[in-house]
């Protein structure tokens, strides 16, 4: 039998970053592929720069892709707060406290962080996370005590204990929480980015699918008409490797995700997706695409799942030498060494960065861990508008059960 | 006052929401320039232009998942299913998405999904479909079935003006066979959750909704011709929330009750509403509620075997009678 890691040559490249662009996958100009027909609220003409312009940018002090030294190290708080955040939640996991399972994001930290880092939150863009985009929603204002509430099912979370982990939303910092169904997130943003549309606001989406997610016919649908109606939305596909125990090769037969986005019409990029600088670049531009009136842009991140779909799974199945690859393409790591490389930071000010992240969670953790659990009776109300609609009116007064 | 079809009812409805509330946009297939496979929505993209009637593929998720993302950024979405046989390929997004919406997430989700159910039209198992049992057992949707064309207009602004999903399933065998006087102005709204009393009596009652509610009272004018019967027939128009006050009330004013509905047995509404007589007016009861419903069976499309399956009014009144001499 063949071990999955020596049918997936990409995988065994752990170090070598995939191409930025894949040849033969980006889709034709723009206005090629414009209906003849115009739109209502017509995209006016732009001058925004594609990604390779952001990407040779450099700013007065030599920074890279127009960010600030802040934004630089943000990116790096980020990252620390999603492991740190979920190496916690760990800890509360084993003694008991965290009540269902948890899903860990350890190694794809720069995926979420850089893709979300990309949207203009003052713009009102948003964006809809899978389970491994932690990362993501902290990036959007998320509260870490919020993200522990979750998990411990307290009634203060903003789900009051009804939903778990990062289940959740908050349409005003611009996220709407997923369901379990891999998929149904994608024609849901496209009814967010085809309201933008309506409106004639200049705000985007972004959503995140999976190697997994990519086969339902949720995702097929919702691409469709959002690349169709040419809607201001980012498809983040995320290649980790593994959907639970189901390799690439099992999900799929291409041999990269991006090569989907050419039966949609879309373009697409093949991105390094441990690469914080190069994830938030690229995402750059597949929003300014989206903003200027351009569509849908398909983002293959390659990356690695490094722990199991959950908690409980040791994935044994996972071969260890490939594990070790990834490790050592740690996207956390490799943004610390290039920040203080490239003198874009100092190791201070990266130790600050921990220790301030330290003592947000140790509050964080003190706050939700005494949190009561909800009241029972909480369970009935808010399942319509109306509380008076919930239920038929004599179920009260009959015994349950 | 002028006459108008049901189907003609429904399509005002739809207008006049829509210039009431520039919030209200119609998606679905072929809904835009050719203007529905029924034609409900003839001439609405040249009124309302493709920004507010928006054609889009054959793909039933997406355009109840994309009218969930509108809705929850305030927009109020009416998707068409062409058949309505069509929702169950997007019975995960309705069911597991849209209808918990609310609940687990506080995220309001108030979206119309309207389409065309029901047989005795010869349109095989895939095109005379009724699907109400599939959902009703869903909380967090609401299910509107209208039988008269005031309904058929009064329910679709009231589902459309709804802050929860409404599931709005018309009949298309009545909608050309119905017509009726409605007012020209004013603003015909039919209550959700609200029943109606199609026909007064007091030997029997018969609870049913949609086109049944016509068989019923062609049942019922028989039965009091031959039998000399006082049939009260109930048109529940909404199923989901259910108006248990009114079925109580026809319980304790007759003592004796039958469902009817077009959709197959087993799993049936029908069985829903018996549970609740039984739970709440057992002592009420002179005789056990009965059932006239389709045979479980998909439904077949030559004439005499889909005439043999679906309920008519013969048997509504062979079980009246039985009902009424237990």
């Amino acid at each position: 039998m063949t071990a999955p890691d020596e049918r997936r040559p990409a995988k065994g490249r752990a170090v070598a970053p995939p191409a930025r662009s894949v040849p033969g996958t980006s889709a034709p100009a723009p206005d090629e592929r414009r209906p003849a027909k115009g739109r209502a609220v017509a995209p006016p003409a732009r001058s925004v720069p594609g990604t390779s312009d952001i990407a040779r940018r450099t700013g007065p002090a030599g920074l890279p892709a127009g960010l600030s030294r802040a934004q630089l190290l943000e990116l790096y708080y980020f990252m620390r707060l999603t492991r740190s955040l979920e190496e916690r939640l760990t800890n509360l996991y084993r003694q008991g406290k965290v009540i269902g399972g948890l899903f860990r994001s350890l190694g794809q930290e720069a995926d979420s962080v850089g893709t979300a880092y990309a949207l203009d939150r003052s713009a009102g863009d948003m964006l809809s996370p899978l389970i491994r985009n932690l990362g993501s929603l902290l990036v959007m204002g998320a509260r870490p005590v919020d993200v522990l509430r979750q998990y411990m099912a307290k009634a203060t979370g903003p789900t009051r204990g009804r939903e778990l982990n990062v289940h959740f939303g908050d349409l005003e910092r611009g996220f709407i929480g997923q369901i379990s169904h891999l998929g149904d997130m994608v024609p849901v943003m496209a009814g967010v980015t085809l309201t933008f549309r309506m409106r004639g606001e200049r705000r985007v989406g972004l959503v995140y699918v999976g190697d997994g997610a990519m086969s339902t016919g949720a995702f097929h649908e919702g691409m469709n008409l959002a690349a169709v109606r040419r809607l201001p939305l980012v498809v983040v596909a995320e290649n980790n490797g593994y959907a639970y125990s189901t390799t690439l090769e099992r999900q799929t037969a291409v041999t990269e995700l991006a090569q989907k986005a050419r039966a949609y019409g879309v373009p697409s990029e093949r991105v390094d997706g441990n690469d914080v600088l190069a994830v938030y670049e690229a995402a750059r531009g597949a929003v300014a695409r989206a903003r200027a009136g351009d569509g849908v842009t398909l983002l293959e991140l390659v990356t690695f799942r490094r722990k199991g779909h959950a908690e409980h799974d040791d994935q044994h199945y996972v071969p260890r030498e490939l594990l070790a690859q990834w490790e050592r393409n740690d996207p956390i790591a490799r943004w610390a060494a290039r920040l203080t490389e490239s003198r874009w930071a100092d190791q201070a000010a990266l130790e600050a960065a921990d220790a301030r992240v330290a003592a947000e969670l140790d509050e964080a953790v003190r706050v939700a861990e005494q949190e009561p659990l909800p009241e029972p009776g909480t369970a009935l109300g808010g399942v319509y508008a109306e509380p008076a609609s919930q239920l038929a009116p004599w179920y009260r007064e009959v015994p349950r059960g | 006052m002028a006459e108008v079809t049901y189907l003609e009812a429904l399509r005002q409805g739809l207008r006049e929401e829509m210039r009431r509330d520039e919030r209200v946009f119609i998606l679905g297939e072929d809904v835009g320039r050719y203007g529905g496979a029924f034609k409900v929505t003839e001439g609405f993209i040249d009124e309302f232009g493709d920004r507010r009637v928006i054609d889009t593929p054959i793909s039933e998720a997406a355009i109840v998942g994309a009218a969930a993302g509108a809705a929850h950024l305030g927009m109020r979405p009416v998707a068409e299913m062409q058949f309505i046989d069509f929702i169950s390929c997007a019975y995960d997004m309705l069911t597991n998405y849209v209808a918990t919406s609310r609940y687990r997430a506080n995220l309001a989700c108030p979206i119309v999904v309207r389409g065309p159910c029901g047989g005795y039209v010869r349109g095989g198992p895939f095109h005379s479909q009724n699907p109400e049992a599939a959902f009703l057992h869903t909380p967090g949707l609401k299910i509107v079935c209208p039988a008269t064309a005031r309904d058929a207009k009064g329910l679709i602004k009231a589902a459309i003006r709804d802050d929860d999903p409404v599931l709005y399933f018309e009949h298309k065998y009545l909608y050309r066979r119905i017509k009726e006087q409605l007012p020209e102005d004013g603003d015909l709204v039919t209550p959700i959750g609200s029943a109606r009393v199609a026909r007064e009596g007091t030997d029997l009652s018969i609870v049913t909704y949609s086109a049944m509610v016509w068989k019923a009272l062609d049942a019922a004018q028989q039965l009091e011709k031959e039998d000399g019967l006082a049939v009260e027939v109930l048109d529940l128009r909404t199923l989901l929330p259910m108006d248990d006050a009114a079925i109580l009330a026809t319980v304790r004013k007759t003592n004796r009750v039958m469902i009817v509905h077009e959709d197959t047995r087993t799993g049936g509404v029908a069985g829903e509403i018996a549970a609740r007589i039984n739970e709440a007016a057992f002592e009420w009861l002179d005789a056990p509620v009965l059932r006239v419903t389709a045979a479980d069976t998909p439904l077949p499309y030559a004439p005499t075997l889909e005439d043999y399956v679906l309920p008519q009014v013969a048997d509504i009144v062979m079980v009246a009678r039985k009902l009424a001499s237990y």
